[in-house]
């Protein structure tokens, strides 16, 4: 790091926050705008919120002399996904009646509120605290929602993990006083500044930091998408302690070959009495050591990668004041979500349902809002958001699966995962015409693509063979769709960068095949590899392997390696 | 040149409108004073010795006061020695002090006299006053759409005889289309104080020396639409039309806080459809009341109220249909019902409902009234916009008995009034809703919907003279993401400083109503230390709720922040009235 580099923008915001406060609460006051400042849109992002306009809108908004139709997205963190059914019914009454009718379940497990408008963005926090939900440092510089996958086989492995993450996120949860301030109308609490932030001081990370904790063979969480996982080595159905995986990450940036995705290096072991402590360390280290100048450059990965993998565990062990053990082995085999019922050793019953996209809104075929609206009215179990934007309802005691059952006949919810296994495994995420990065629809338009490349499934009989198919607006990400077997991301009105080859369960990137295709042309470009597939290949071999070996392209190997190796048919002359 | 229904033969017009714009100013003054003097001069008797007349008036919009003003004006020539007051401003006891008075007044919503004669008109039903010797007529001024057509007038006109005084004619009651009415009253009233004659020498009236071709109530200004443009963003439930229109070499002047009246046009379809019901070709040759003859359909379009369905047209309808169903309906005993079932129906309906054989075009025209014009709130400043009128328009649409409704007039000017086209308007004065003059005074403006439009006009108006006093408005509607009337051009008065202060108040973005009263208690506080720094309070809106909900916060708000009991803050609020301090414009 070059001192005489300018820092970044955002970290005088942060310097001049006054512990991320800003002009919030001044700008949230004055009802002449439904916007805020660009300082202020940073600021707002630690405490869970991004100012967004209704992108399909924009055109009439000044012949209607109204400015952009701007509102905020919301999300709410929730360690592990897990929502109980009262904290549920509220979320959902608070979607209809200060959102947009619709709650999203994220990537991160996370629920998102899209459509709050300034005037009651205040009133909605509160309605939240309500339920003991927030979304502090849901985005911003700081560690984001904590994941763990949503274990229905396991009660005990999965209630130590929530402990665990539920641990983590208090530890590293910002401890200034803004979010109450600003938005609960607390009042100020004066203190000397250095325990404001004992973690985070006065500019908090370089850059945004996403932790996960799995259990193989899942790999649902995509530890390559996170700066630091948690792999839990289970012995005689206990967990022993985890492997550290550090540096994965999603996000680059269309034509930046210096940005790009990057798979996570497990660089060792620890005991589960350490977990806190290691992701502190790994936190601090980032903090103080990653890029402040460049933001593009910031994350953890390129932490890492401008040093080496040796340097940071080297520094990480300074950090801790011990070594970290080495890695124990593990297997991950999917990075999907387990649908239907499951019983696990309690006796206890957990459905996974598939919800498209993330999106649970009511549609005259599919009343999956109101159905589960019914459920939590009288489930005694809980809820568990999945980190494939789908949704366990968990811990039904065996007394109660008959009468939940009744309730997901009545409102067609049982059947939800009665899909074809290439779109249960899709994730979009959201995109137009909300999302300011967005260069290209995903979550609208995912669906019906699904639906044109069923028919070449089905043709092929391939229906119930999982294939992952991810679609983002843009590159930075949010949908994991480096890791995925069929990447589409956006890059432009209707177009799309096309890229295969990604591992199954999320252990290998995926390498470009066309650049900037039509979304309409998907289709006739996938047909003849999916016949291929279909036709060609070996017992329990995966597309995402298929492709490779096939030829169509080369395998990425590492994330310093993923502009490379393209093939020159993939880039249009 | 020469309006249409001026009293001239075609031929006439023409002459006359060729020789009028060779003629100089001085022509001009002297012809017009020549033939006044031809026409009362003939029969000069001796003034009678200056007989007083006190002219009353109480009014809301405007037009009692300038049926007064008129009243007045002739009087004077007539050589009566007279005094115009507005109920506003004179006591009850103050009656008792005049020989002849001559009542002009209106009736609002449910049989309400004007706002600024509601305390007069209160007080005047109860007090106990011998009024014999004073001689009396009274002109009512309403609108037969409604129930309690001309009860002001009506209530007024008994009460007077009830104590003793003598009525020297007989009360006339005006609907909207009040000209001819009012002639019938003047006449009878100027007869009955005995024909005084004119003041000796015929008057040469220079003041109001008309332009070549004056533009007005009588002959509005087709005014060229420069811009109709939505102003509810796409996702709203609501309609809400920004209308410019052109003015220029109208000779039309208007200050903010005045009303533009627009002659609407009946939609082809809802003629169509008329037409079909009434089962009549529509070429039928028929007379409108004071108008050439012209055919039914043209008729129904331009000059006749073919929706409007009140108790009056329903009664006359009765009287060719003979149905016994419709007799119960607007039967004395079903008065208080009939509104309930008049909602949502028009008088296409009673001819659909109770058809008649062989209707007769004229006869059907004698059941329909005058197609009324529609007064709305300027919504722009002269100064802002030189040359311009601008209009806030909310499109009324809704169904009723599963058919589509629409507003005449509000619909008229979303669907018809497009760039390019014209539009028949003429300025309504509103006196009693003006701005300080002194501009250091601030200002608070409650204008919820299309409320909002003299408020614009307003803003822009302090704007414009770089008013040093505060401009406070309190606006509201369904969402704020849809329907934030005129938010940029408010963003931007913000950051001049014509605009000081903004709260809104939105129903429909939270599970509670939210509405402008509420905003209003939120700021009680700050309202009161407004109302003690001198500010003016304006309300502009609905009458039959928000403006009700908002006099009753304002009381609130005084007797809490002022810590004084009901009565006290109640009478806070009348000082402000009589002050010229609280104004509305309320429909």
């Amino acid at each position: 790091m070059s001192e005489e580099k300018k820092l970044s923008a955002n970290e005088y915001l942060k310097i001049e926050s006054n512990y991320l406060r800003g002009t919030l609460a001044e700008e949230l006051a004055d009802t002449s705008t439904g916007g805020i400042t660009e300082g202020s849109g940073q600021m707002v992002k630690f405490h869970g919120c991004y100012v967004q306009d209704d992108r399909d809108l924009r055109a009439n908004r000044r012949k209607h002399k109204l400015e952009k139709a701007y509102s905020f997205l919301m999300r709410v963190r929730l360690p592990g996904g897990v929502v109980s059914p009262k904290q549920w019914l509220h979320m959902d009454w608070i979607s209809e009646n200060f959102a947009n009718n619709t709650l999203k379940l994220t990537t991160r497990q996370a629920f998102q509120l899209h459509g709050v408008i300034k005037s009651q963005l205040k009133r909605t926090v509160q309605e939240m605290d309500k339920v003991a939900l927030d979304c502090i440092a849901a985005c911003g510089d700081v560690n984001r929602n904590v994941m763990v996958n949503p274990n229905p086989h396991l009660s005990a492995l999965h209630a130590d993990t929530i402990k665990l993450a539920t641990e983590i996120s208090e530890h590293l949860l910002p401890q200034g006083g803004a979010y109450h301030e600003i938005f609960l109308d607390q009042e100020k609490v004066i203190s000397s500044e250095e325990v404001v932030e004992p973690i985070y001081g006065k500019t908090y990370l370089p850059r945004k930091f996403k932790i996960a904790i799995v259990i193989p063979p899942s790999n649902d969480c995509d530890i390559h998408a996170n700066d630091l996982s948690f792999i839990a080595i289970v012995e005689d159905e206990k967990i022993v302690g985890y492997n550290i995986a550090v540096g994965g990450g999603m996000g680059m940036t269309h034509g930046v070959e210096n940005t790009y995705p990057r798979l996570a290096d497990i660089i060792g072991f620890c005991t589960p009495e350490q977990v806190v402590d290691v992701a502190e360390k790994v936190l601090l280290v980032q903090r103080d050591n990653g890029n402040r100048c460049d933001r593009k450059q910031s994350r953890l990965k390129y932490t890492i990668d401008s040093r080496s993998t040796e340097w940071f565990v080297q520094t990480l062990n300074e950090y801790l004041g011990y070594e970290i053990a080495p890695v124990r082995p593990y297997e991950f085999t999917t990075n999907g979500d387990n649908f239907g019922w499951h019983q696990d050793e309690t006796g206890n019953w957990h459905l996974n349902l598939f919800i498209e996209g993330g999106r649970v809104v009511d549609s005259p075929a599919f009343p999956v809002k109101t159905g589960l609206r019914e459920i939590a009215k009288v489930l005694k179990g809980e809820f568990r958001l999945t980190a494939n934007q789908n949704l366990a309802i968990s811990n039904i005691p065996n007394d109660q699966k008959a009468e939940i059952e009744v309730i997901l006949e009545k409102y067609n919810i049982l059947k939800s995962h009665e899909r074809s296994a290439l779109r249960l495994y899709s994730i979009a995420c959201v995109s137009l015409p909300t999302c300011g990065l967005a260069l290209a629809e995903a979550e609208r338009y995912l669906p019906v693509l699904v639906t044109e490349l069923e028919e070449v499934v089905e043709e092929c009989g391939l229906r119930h063979d999982a294939i992952t198919i991810r679609m983002t607006g843009c590159p930075n990400g949010c949908g994991r769709p480096f890791l995925s077997e069929i990447a589409f991301v956006g890059r432009g009105p209707g177009r799309y960068n096309l890229y295969l080859g990604g591992g199954h369960a999320g252990q290998r990137l995926n390498k470009l095949y066309r650049q900037d295709i039509l979304g309409v042309d998907a289709k006739e470009i996938l047909k003849p590899l999916i016949e291929d597939y279909a036709k060609n290949r070996q017992d329990g071999e995966r597309f995402g392997d298929f492709v490779i070996r096939a030829g169509y392209v080369e395998a990425t190997v590492n994330g310093l390696d993923f502009h490379k190796n393209i093939k020159p048919e993939a880039i249009p002359s | 040149m020469i309006p249409s229904h001026a009293p001239f033969d075609p031929n006439q017009r023409t002459i006359i409108s060729a020789l009028i714009p060779t003629l100089t100013p001085e022509q001009k003054a002297w012809l017009s004073g020549f033939l006044a003097a031809s026409q009362g001069g003939a029969v000069a008797a001796p003034a009678a010795a200056s007989k007083p007349l006190t002219v009353l008036y109480g009014t809301e919009s405007g037009n009692c006061e300038s049926l007064a003003d008129k009243v007045a004006k002739e009087a004077k020539k007539k050589g009566f020695k007279v005094a115009m007051k507005n109920l506003a401003d004179i006591s009850v006891k103050d009656i008792l002090k005049f020989e002849h008075v001559a009542l002009i007044v209106s009736t609002w919503g449910d049989g309400e006299p004007p706002e600024g004669a509601v305390s007069f008109h209160k007080e005047f039903m109860t007090a106990d006053l011998d009024l014999k010797g004073l001689k009396f007529s009274v002109l009512a001024l309403g609108d037969t759409s409604y129930d309690k057509f001309c009860q002001t007038g009506k209530d007024f006109d008994t009460r007077l005889a009830a104590l003793g005084a003598e009525r020297i004619a007989d009360r006339v009651d005006c609907d909207v289309d009040f000209d001819d009415a009012y002639g019938t009253w003047k006449e009878s009233l100027f007869a009955a104080l005995g024909t005084t004659a004119s003041a000796a020498a015929p008057a040469i009236d220079l003041e109001g020396f008309a332009p070549t071709v004056e533009y007005g109530r009588k002959n509005p200004f087709p005014a060229e639409v420069l811009d109709n443009q939505l102003i509810n963003g796409e996702g709203s439930a609501k309609e809400t039309i920004h209308l410019e229109l052109d003015l220029e070499g109208s000779g039309l002047g208007y200050e903010a806080g005045d009303a533009l009246a627009v002659v609407p046009v009946n939609s082809d379809g809802v003629v169509t459809a008329f037409l079909a019901a009434s089962g009549l070709s529509g070429t039928e040759q028929v007379e409108v009341k004071g108008e050439d003859m012209c055919d039914l359909k043209e008729a129904l379009t331009y000059k006749l109220d073919i929706t409007g369905l009140s108790r009056a047209v329903a009664k006359k309808y009765f009287a060719l249909s003979k149905s016994d169903e419709l007799g119960e309906i607007v039967s004395d005993k079903n008065k208080s019902e009939f509104k309930n079932w008049s909602w949502g129906r028009e008088v296409v309906d009673l001819l659909e409902l109770f058809p008649v054989q062989k209707l007769g075009a004229q006869a059907l025209v004698s059941v329909l009234r005058k197609l009324p014009p529609r007064l709305y709130s300027i919504a722009s400043s002269p100064k802002a916009h030189p040359g311009e009128v601008h209009l806030t328009v909310a499109a009324v649409r809704y169904e009723g008995h599963g058919k589509a409704r629409k507003g005449v007039a509000s619909c008229y000017i979303a669907d018809e009034a497009k760039s390019g086209e014209k539009v028949q308007v003429y300025v309504h004065k509103n006196k009693n809703f003006r701005l300080p003059v002194d501009t250091d005074k601030p200002v608070i403006m409650v204008g919820p919907g299309t409320g909002i439009a003299p408020f614009r006009a307003f803003i822009e108006e302090r704007g414009e003279t770089s008013a040093k006093g505060d401009t406070w408005l309190f606006f509201g509607d369904q969402r704020y993401t849809y329907d934030f009337l005129y938010q940029l051009e408010l963003q931007d008065h913000l950051k001049s400083g014509a605009l000081t202060k903004l709260d809104v108040a939105f129903s429909r973005d939270q599970p509670e109503k939210v509405y402008v009263q509420n905003k209003m208690h939120e700021q009680g506080e700050e309202i009161y230390k407004w109302l003690e720094a001198g500010a003016y309070f304006y309300v502009c809106g609905d009458a039959e709720r928000m403006a009700k909900d908002v006099n009753t916060a304002l009381i609130d708000i005084v007797a809490k922040h002022g810590g004084k009991s009901a009565d006290d803050a109640a009478a806070y609020i009348d000082a402000l009235k009589k002050d010229k301090r609280y104004q509305r414009d309320v429909y």
